[in-house]
């Protein structure tokens, strides 16, 4: 069914502009493995078959004749459910979301289809993007194309197995505290979260505001510096988007490692981390020493309360950012007694709305934002976040890209921490810093362990080098 | 200052938070957030004296001329709202008093 070019966005791109294949044949083909697969998969919460068709027939029908509106011509793309979606409900897998359809699109997806791109589907999530394996969702789990008794890790989950299972070629994803990176790496994908500012978020349904970024989840680097060449960019209605000019990501990834210095926190990859993830790592140094790159000791002595910072700072933000689920504008309003009033619409709309973990977040949030708290929590993990940020400062005076794990092990069994808050949140380890940092970071795709599941290494680089990234990635394909 | 919560605090703080919790929902909670609580503790052992914190990574003002532009439609804007009164244009609430 699929063609092997239908992995790779590049490869329709040539084969659509060229007129070798119709933007509809492509779009079929999707749409059919998206038939085939899903039953297995559960990636998606809406696929738009009439809409994603319709929409190819146009591309088929008046090509652009501006390169730079083709440079994702015909190519399937799937949409994280917590990215707005004009006339496309878009839940965030939230029950309080119920019914929600926006009157507007986000930028990145305006900015995707007005390079050709053909929106199939909206893909499922830890409800509003807090979790680590696309189980918190009120439409079921998504299962891990690789393996189906594992998670294919969240929340961009339901993103990451679309482009895993083969069902498009590309997808867009949310990250907060590692969720591109995380699946990309337990599904086999190169995950990429851009820079803070680096790419609109206006249309993404608000979590942790100085957390959040949206990125791209793809096959390769190349088709990963395709999508964030496209969605970058300064954005006049998110005052939070750079004006840092977009550099051209694709001509940037060939340029190698040579004298490349990658610094690698030899200190923090040692305990609770999977063999098969330490040894994944040192291949990956061994190929881009090979290649020409140095590598480097350095010291981030203070990642290692990344995780307690994070919680701190993302549930206080979302505890503020999820007051507007109010059942007053949209989404899901409970059913109310004659002797109800708005105390209870509130109380009650949002009880029945919001999931367990979202409910606990709320809570956490709530509790370190109140008074006789604030100091304690709040103020003092944003003092740990600065002296964070100086740990990386300091490490980018001898390094160039800092080398770690994506996650301290392979894709974790369905169920195997649902129990447990504490431990699944710990499998962000790796990733949190990147996001209280505001750097970019990617996961890439290096190895598998024994039993055939991926395994990923994260690069993370300074302010607005997405560039050195994808050109190390490059390296290793 | 060690954390013990207790199940009045996770009542107090569902109130903040504007949610209704099943009795269910209290216990099970106090007991998680009480362990997520004894986690985070390990942060307040660092010395952070004099430390400027980070709300946000970019600090920079940003500025944008004050020009009013076209924005949602009224009914647009209603779209979504459960019970509104689309022909008054408003939105609709249980009474308040």
């Amino acid at each position: 069914m699929a063609d092997h070019t239908d992995r790779s966005a590049r490869g329709i791109v040539r084969d659509v502009v060229s007129g070798h294949r119709r933007a509809a044949e492509v779009c079929e083909a999707a749409l059919a493995r998206i038939r085939a697969e899903e039953p297995r998969v559960g990636a998606f919460n809406t696929v738009i078959h009439e809409r994603a068709l319709a929409r190819a027939r146009t591309i088929d029908a008046s090509a652009p004749e501006d390169s730079h509106a083709a440079r994702l011509l015909g190519v399937p793309v799937a949409i994280k459910d917590n990215l707005c979606t004009e006339g496309v409900p878009t839940t965030a897998s939230s029950r309080i979301l119920g019914g929600f359809v926006p009157p507007y699109s986000a930028t990145v997806v305006r900015r995707l289809e007005a390079a050709g791109a053909v929106v199939v589907g909206k893909t499922n999530l830890d409800e509003f993007a807090m979790g680590s394996s696309t189980e918190n969702s009120s439409t079921g789990a998504t299962t891990n194309p690789c393996d189906p008794s594992r998670t294919p890790g969240g929340s961009s989950g339901g993103s990451a197995a679309a482009v895993a299972a083969g069902m498009t070629p590309i997808a867009l994803g949310s990250d907060t505290g590692g969720s591109i990176r995380q699946p990309a790496s337990f599904c086999g994908l190169v995950g990429l979260k851009p820079t803070y500012g680096r790419v609109s978020r206006f249309g993404l349904l608000a979590f942790a505001s100085s957390l959040d970024q949206v990125g791209p989840l793809a096959n390769s680097v190349e088709d990963a510096a395709l999508v964030l060449e496209v969605i970058a960019g300064h954005d006049p209605h998110d005052a939070t988007s750079s004006v840092e000019p977009v550099p051209d990501y694709l001509a940037a990834i060939d340029r190698g490692v040579s004298g490349l210095r990658i610094g690698v926190p030899s200190d923090l990859v040692s305990d609770g981390v999977d063999a098969s993830v330490q040894r994944a790592l040192r291949g990956a140094l061994d190929r881009w020493r090979a290649a020409g790159a140095a590598v480097v000791g350095i010291s981030l002595p203070h990642a290692r309360y990344a995780i307690p910072v994070y919680y701190l700072i993302a549930t206080a933000e979302a505890s503020s950012n999820l007051a507007r689920y109010d059942g007053v504008r949209y989404g899901h309003r409970a059913v109310l007694g004659k002797e109800d009033g708005l105390q209870q619409m509130y109380d009650r709309s949002r009880d029945e709305g919001f999931g367990a973990e979202v409910k606990r977040r709320i809570m956490l949030g709530t509790y370190v934002l109140s008074a006789g708290y604030y100091d304690a929590y709040y103020l003092k993990a944003q003092q740990v976040r600065t002296l964070l940020r100086q740990d990386y400062e300091r490490a980018f005076e001898v390094c160039d890209v800092v080398a770690m794990p994506t996650t301290p092990t392979p894709a974790f069994r369905l169920g195997e921490k649902t129990s447990d808050p504490i431990q699944m949140y710990l499998s962000d380890v790796f990733t949190v810093s990147a996001n209280l940092t505001g750097l970019p970071a990617i996961s890439l795709p290096v190895d598998r362990d024994a039993g055939g599941l991926p395994i990923g290494v994260q690069l993370t680089g300074k302010m607005f080098d997405e560039a050195t990234l994808l050109a190390a990635g490059r390296a290793l394909e | 200052m060690s954390t013990t919560l207790t199940r009045a605090d996770v009542v107090r703080i569902a109130e903040l938070a504007r949610l209704e919790l099943t009795p269910d929902e209290v216990d099970l909670f106090t007991r998680q957030l009480g362990d997520i609580l004894d986690y985070v503790e390990q942060i307040r052992g660092l010395d952070t004296s004099g430390v400027t914190p980070t709300s946000h990574v970019l600090n920079r003002p940003v500025e944008r001329p004050d020009t009013p532009v076209p924005s949602l439609s009224r009914p647009a804007a209603l779209g979504n709202a459960p019970d509104a009164a689309h022909e008054a244009g408003l939105f609709k609430v249980p009474r308040v008093l």
